[in-house]
């Protein structure tokens, strides 16, 4: 099958894959790591454990509390330093579990070895709580708890499960190493994951400008008549899961709905490698590859990082934060989060952390909008970024609903392709919240 | 340690900018500007020179000193604005005459509405209607091509579309067909007509840069030359007698320059692709009509601003085609 990409809209941003290439390298233990208690959608998990404490590594420290939650275990062995709040990526402070490190003790139960496990046991109901256990969240970076999706709510069918490995984000290349380099063990991932959803079919998407993964995952795959890989023209935002279904499968997930609306489930493929962690290993989620990188880097990486390393930890494993640094992202330069505070927690969702120079930080000044249509060519959605933000900055909320903000997926792509530099996003992010809190009272009611 | 800038993503922006559309634009109009210096010389240069800097100039002066805001007179699109002015103009027309088109087009076109973006009528049009109502002997005498060194004391006739409108009543298409340039000469320009609109292979040339350059899509231009060249077939291939053949009215008048240009402008067209096409056509349906029916020889500028007015009410009801279709909630 030739290249497949989604119908319409999308921006072609400068890939900037430095690190691509770059073989995945433990980062080490830091001094001490701050674990939040909020790492994922949902609800906080309950805290477990007291200051003093000693933990092991992989052992349970706070559990999934509700319905949507997820549990968190200890990435290291050592003593709580205590239990307090401290500053996350959102830039406010957040229930966190300080621990002060000491060398690796695994806690009961988990194979922290090498060899590839291939035969998986149990039923789907077994693994999907094995992957409950396990802390599981979408590692693609909204962190959903994914022994949720693999539960099919009633009067829907699972028919396929879509693995993403498409990682659009310019510079971002954790995705791209993990299937370099754990491509035997992601395959049996994907069949922890078929098997615990209740699926026949699989498919793995992957951006071209991967080619050697492209190969590898079909080499490995060959085997599994099951598992198929689908090779996606380079378009951001390709990796959005709703343009995703689309370009392989041509089915539109329906606005307000999700993928699971037309018989899909989408995984990353980090977390479809911590599913087969989780059921062949009995390893709990406590470390994950993130990618360093940035223009002015001096040695840009794919670290595997353990849950609550400081940012600043791995920036100066990645040769220092550089003197011409003015932004932190953590995340790609499209969707990621612009840090105040380099100490801040690698959590569950941190893909990457990404630095930006001073010439490429600032904003263009801003000019009326000329009319001259690319935000609305450029929209995945279909929708209109220019009318959006007038209507936002009037706080037109039934005219935010009707023009469809809610199904903005704040991929940024008008604000990267307008000319006079306008706003775009910003503006639509106020529109989704204010109209957001009016559709939760219009429910509640 | 730095301090860090923390502002909401995007954190990257492509190079697009307004002045490098703005001066797309015009870049895509030199073969046209130079195959109008070919054809009516020194003239040509005076009335482009003229109109440029007096748009320039009056949205300077408005900005600063009536609306006391910021300046933004170097942004390009008021230089582009008074070059399209200048191109549907007769080249011959007296400098003052440009001037007053200028303040009219900048000062009544877009600087009333709010400035740029905000305008709902092509300004370039604004000022060209404004002079053909004040100055109408002034705006429909047309020099001859080839005199290079003349201006306003150019030899002068009408165009082939004004010679077809007189003609029409007394012989049929044919025979005036006879008296206007062929259709080689009419498609290189070498005919009476607006500085800008005689060379029609010049203005595609500047399309063909735009659309490559992804400036404009293809949707405005080719529906108002499509439907009246469809319209238009229609009607000679009815009664040829009656009617000039469809290569005669795209090729002459001002429609490939205000196919091309006119109707293109960001501000004053639609802002989805099937809305641009409606806008196109309808453009078509009424130049056609009002060069056949109605009492102008040309029909282009008044068809223009005609369905600038509705484009406020296509945005309104032509969306894109949005992802996904409504989940209806139990």
């Amino acid at each position: 099958m030739g290249l497949l990409t989604f119908s319409r809209g999308g921006v072609h941003p400068p890939e900037n894959k430095i690190s691509a290439g770059k073989k995945i390298e433990f980062a080490g233990l830091p001094e001490q790591v701050i674990i939040p208690v909020t790492q994922h959608l949902g609800a906080p998990s309950k805290v477990l454990v007291d200051k003093g404490a000693e933990v092991k590594t992989g052992q349970l420290i706070a559990q999934a509390e509700g319905f949507v939650s997820a549990n968190i275990h200890s990435s290291v062995t050592g003593k709580v330093l205590k239990v307090d709040s401290f500053p996350d990526t959102s830039g406010y402070r957040r229930t966190a579990i300080q621990i002060q490190v000491e060398e690796d003790q695994w806690a009961e139960g988990i194979d922290t070895g090498e060899e590839l496990l291939e035969t998986i046991e149990g039923t789907s109901e077994e693994i999907r709580n094995k992957i409950l256990a396990a802390g599981i969240v979408g590692l693609g970076g909204a962190t959903f708890p994914s022994h949720i999706k693999l539960m099919t709510p009633k009067g829907k069918k699972a028919e396929y499960l879509i693995i993403n490995g498409v990682e659009c984000e310019p510079y971002l290349t954790a995705d791209h190493a993990l299937m370099m380099e754990k491509s035997k063990e992601l395959i049996v991932g994907i069949r922890v994951l078929m098997r615990g959803l209740g699926v026949e079919k699989a498919i793995l998407g992957i951006e071209n400008n991967k080619p050697d993964a492209i190969a590898r995952m079909t080499e490995v795959s060959a085997s599994d008549p099951a598992i198929r890989v689908q090779a996606l023209k380079v378009k951001y935002p390709q990796g959005g899961e709703k343009q995703l279904v689309e370009a392989i499968l041509k089915r539109e997930v329906p606005s307000g709905g999700l993928p699971i609306d037309v018989g899909v489930v989408v995984f990353n493929v980090g977390t479809a490698y911590a599913s087969y962690l989780a059921v062949q290993k009995n390893r709990p989620l406590i470390e994950r590859v993130v990618t360093v990188t940035g223009k002015s880097v001096s040695n840009p990486s794919n670290f595997l990082t353990r849950i609550g390393t400081p940012a600043s930890y791995l920036i100066e494993k990645a040769g220092g934060l550089p003197g011409d640094t003015a932004k932190v992202i953590n995340g790609g330069p499209m969707m990621g989060k612009a840090v105040s505070n380099i100490d801040i927690p690698i959590v569950k969702g941190s893909s990457g952390i990404l630095i930006i120079r001073d010439k490429e930080a600032s904003r263009g000044e801003v000019q009326p909008c000329i009319r001259c249509t690319k935000c609305i060519t450029v929209c995945p959605m279909g929708l209109e970024p220019y009318l959006l933000m007038t209507l936002a900055e009037r706080a037109k909320h039934e005219m935010l609903e009707s023009n469809k903000v809610m199904d903005c997926i704040e991929c940024g792509s008008c604000s990267y392709t307008c000319p006079s530099s306008r706003p775009l996003l910003d503006y639509i992010r106020l529109g989704k919240a204010e109209v957001g809190k009016i559709i939760r009272t219009r429910k509640a009611v | 340690m730095n301090k860090l800038i923390v502002s909401p993503s995007p954190h990257a922006h492509s190079s697009e900018s307004v002045p490098k559309l703005m001066y797309g634009v015009i870049i895509s109009m030199l073969p046209a500007f130079a195959a109008s210096v070919y054809f009516f010389g020194i003239s040509m240069v005076i009335i482009t020179g003229v109109s440029i800097l007096s748009c320039i100039l009056f949205e300077y002066l408005i900005q600063k000193y009536l609306l006391k805001v910021k300046p933004t007179h170097l942004d390009g699109s008021a230089l582009l604005t008074g070059m399209l002015l200048a191109f549907c103009l007769p080249a011959n027309i007296p400098f003052w005459m440009v001037m007053i088109g200028a303040l009219a087009a900048i000062g009544i076109g877009k600087m009333t509405f709010g400035g740029l973006g905000n305008n709902i009528f092509n300004p370039a049009l604004v000022g060209r209607v404004f002079l053909f109502i004040s100055f109408p002997v002034a705006m429909t005498s047309y020099p001859e091509p080839g005199q290079l060194m003349k201006y306003t004391d150019a030899t002068t006739g009408a165009t082939p579309l004004g010679v077809l409108a007189e003609g029409i009543g007394n012989s049929t298409a044919g025979e005036i067909m006879a008296e206007v340039p062929g259709y080689m000469d009419l498609f290189l320009g070498k005919m009476m007509g607006s500085a800008g609109e005689v060379a029609a292979f010049a203005l595609l040339l500047g399309l063909i840069y735009m659309l490559v350059r992804k400036i404009i899509t293809w949707h405005i231009p080719v529906s108002i030359l499509g439907t009246v060249a469809v319209f238009t077939g229609i009607l000679w291939l009815a009664n040829p007698d009656s009617y000039a053949d469809p290569l005669f009215h795209l090729l002459t008048g001002g429609l490939m320059l205000g196919a091309i240009y006119m109707a293109t402008d960001y501000v004053t067209s639609p802002m989805t692709k099937k809305g641009m096409v409606i806008y196109g056509i309808l453009i078509g349906v009424l130049t056609v009509l009002i060069r056949v029916f109605g009492a102008y020889p040309e029909g282009v500028q008044f068809a223009i601003l005609i369905m600038n007015a509705f484009v406020p009410l296509l945005n309104k009801f032509i969306k894109p085609k949005r992802f996904g279709k409504e989940v209806q909630h139990g």
